[in-house]
């Protein structure tokens, strides 16, 4: 994100003639014109800011209100009173008008939930990844291979047979029946594979001559080498995981592992206007406020992660 | 692919490789075998017995009205979503990439909605479009625009698109601006001597130079589209009203977990497969020809 955007200048900077141009029109013009586009440019990213934070802000005012304000279909574009009282009864009751699970468990789940999920798929990444580089042996490829096929088939499309295959562990309620189908995927392995591909042959001479076994080699030169990427790989992972959807929903129904992405939506129902606005919106933003903050406080390694998981 | 220099070893490699592969063999092969097996069959009414129909499921599935709509609502939804996504990123994203006061704040500003959630995203907008309780969606229904996205199918699918799209600029914006940040600035300077104006420059050079970057989120976003909005809907709309919002995805969902006719919903799930595997079959060739442009 930081890299230099370097301006198009629309007159190439025409050195020698510089001062007695100065006050040629076409010199002024060009310059009206730059003014002009950079407005426009502030003026669209403003609104395009705008409309991105608008419902943001909207949940942060419903948050604010009593029900019935809310109910009534007056919703003040300013925040009200009401936060505390909401978001307590939100954090310690639940929102919605069934005050189902309280959003401190539920976050307490999302949270096991992502972190489970992403420190899982990064660990058995690496471990298997480091296999396919550094060592030759048989069936090295069909390994990969197989590996590299879950690429294809995100979890919604297989999503009945695999339920039923929890359902047949056992496993169903538990937190290895939630993270650890969502663990097998192929983006984080293809990534440390390219990554661990750049180390060069020199260190891993130097180690053998040093007498260093390859687990040695692994954790004291490679996993040191691998930390920006995990860092990168883990802000992805944790969104992933904190934003699932479709799987807790199928294999959870005890209340108490509600995830908040879920529970939340369980609150809407129908939609209906009647309904507890002001407790809902608080649990929307103490829902989304995690995920944000990680994107907000890791920008660097978040957009690195992004565009290299994808590559 | 291999290294030069390699540790030596059978048995260590296999058992770095066991978690992942016991995993994906369980989690992965099992049910996607399982889900070619019971397309092939057909359950009696009571899921006592079943037995082999061949592809009896598909051709039901093929010709069942139902389906069909819900494809046809997969193609508009995906359709709109990416369409306004894309459009709405790629204008930021040129608009970012100019030199400007502050532009890095704007940046960070513009990102953000990625980390939301689907479901979230769809509570959000569900607040501003409430018919009696949101501001937009009251009011729609002051100026004399009848909105209800619970009673009309049309407003249900707008909703639904604008809560996917808007998390999708996001994605799309980040993917642009590193791609604009990409193109060389002497290209551009060449065309500003020539005195091409900057639409011109925008369409002649920056936008072809782009057409990668623009290609691959295409095929993103469709397939976000037409999977990773599950969470949207099933908060919205549930597929309704009638079956005006029912996707592909949905309809898996409806059959399986809430019909629980597993050999129509397996045979639907196979289709989907297939239907990945040539979005991700067309992903790479358009990744092989980035490297080469």
């Amino acid at each position: 994100m930081e890299g230099t955007a370097a301006p198009a200048p629309a007159i190439p900077p025409a050195a020698p003639l510089a001062e007695p141009i100065r006050n040629d029109a076409l010199l002024r013009a060009t310059r009206r014109r730059r003014v002009v586009s950079r407005l426009i440019a502030h003026g669209a990213l403003l609104l395009g800011v705008l409309i991105v934070a608008f419902p943001i802000w909207m949940t942060l005012v419903g948050s604010t209100h009593d029900a019935n304000t809310i109910g009534r279909g007056d919703v003040p574009l300013l925040p009200g009173i009401h936060a505390a009282e909401n978001y307590a009864t939100a954090w310690n009751e639940g929102g919605g008008r069934t005050h189902t699970t309280p959003a401190s468990v539920m976050l307490r789940n999302s949270l096991i939930m992502a972190v489970a999920i992403a420190i899982g798929k990064i660990a058995i990444s690496i471990l298997s990844a480091y296999a396919v580089v550094f060592f030759a042996f048989p069936g090295r490829m069909l390994a990969f291979w197989a590996i590299f096929i879950t690429l294809m088939l995100p979890v919604e499309v297989r999503i009945i047979p695999t339920f039923q295959v929890i359902v047949d562990l056992n496993l169903g309620n538990t937190w290895p029946g939630l993270v650890i189908p969502l663990i097998a995927s192929a983006t984080a392995t293809l990534l440390f594979r390219q990554f661990f591909l750049t180390i060069p042959d020199e260190f891993v001479e130097a180690a053998k001559i040093d007498g260093a076994g390859p687990l040695r080699f692994l954790k004291d030169v490679v996993l040191p080498l691998s930390l920006t990427n995990i860092a990168a790989l883990f802000v992805i992972l944790f969104i992933y995981g904190w934003n699932q959807y479709l799987w807790p929903l199928l294999i959870i129904n005890d209340r108490s592992m509600e995830t908040i992405v879920v529970g939340l939506s369980k609150m809407i129902g129908r939609g209906d206007s009647q309904n507890e606005w002001n407790t809902i919106m608080a649990t929307a933003v103490l829902a989304l406020l995690p995920p944000v903050l990680v994107v907000a406080l890791m920008q660097r390694w978040f957009v690195r992660g992004l565009t290299e998981t994808e590559k | 692919m291999q290294r030069k220099v390699i540790f030596q070893g059978r048995l260590l490699p296999l058992a770095l490789l066991a978690p992942q592969l016991a995993i994906t063999v369980m989690f992965f092969f099992w049910p996607a075998g399982r889900a070619i097996y019971q397309s092939l069959l057909r359950e009696d009414a009571f899921g006592l017995s079943s037995e082999f129909v061949g592809l009896e499921n598909f051709q039901d599935v093929l010709s069942d009205p139902n389906w069909l709509n819900a494809a046809l609502n997969s193609l508009v939804f995906s359709g709109c979503v990416a369409g306004l996504a894309l459009g709405l990123a790629l204008f930021l994203a040129v608009q970012a990439d100019k030199s400007l006061r502050g532009v890095t704040i704007y940046r960070s500003l513009l990102i953000w909605p990625y980390a939301v959630a689907p479901a979230v995203a769809a509570v959000l907008w569900l607040f501003l479009f409430q018919p009696q309780v949101g501001l937009i969606g009251r009011w729609l229904n002051a100026v004399g625009i009848g909105w209800d996205y619970r009673l009309n199918g049309r407003d249900a699918m707008i909703l639904i698109v604008i809560a996917a799209a808007w998390k999708q600029v996001a994605y799309n914006f980040i993917f642009f601006l590193a791609g604009l940040q990409s193109i060389p600035a002497s290209v551009l300077e060449a065309a500003a001597i020539d005195g091409a104006r900057p639409t011109r420059r925008f369409w002649s050079i920056i936008f072809p130079l782009l057409s990668p970057t623009t290609f691959f989120l295409l095929v993103v976003n469709l397939t976000y589209a037409f999977f990773e909005t599950f969470g949207i809907i099933h908060a919205l709309t549930s597929g309704g009203p009638g079956q005006a919002t029912e996707t592909l995805i949905y309809k898996v969902y409806v059959d399986g977990v809430q019909n629980l006719n597993l050999g129509l919903s397996s045979a639907q799930s196979v289709i989907l497969m297939v239907l990945v595997i040539a979005l991700t079959a067309v992903q790479f060739r358009a990744v092989e020809k980035k490297v080469h442009y």
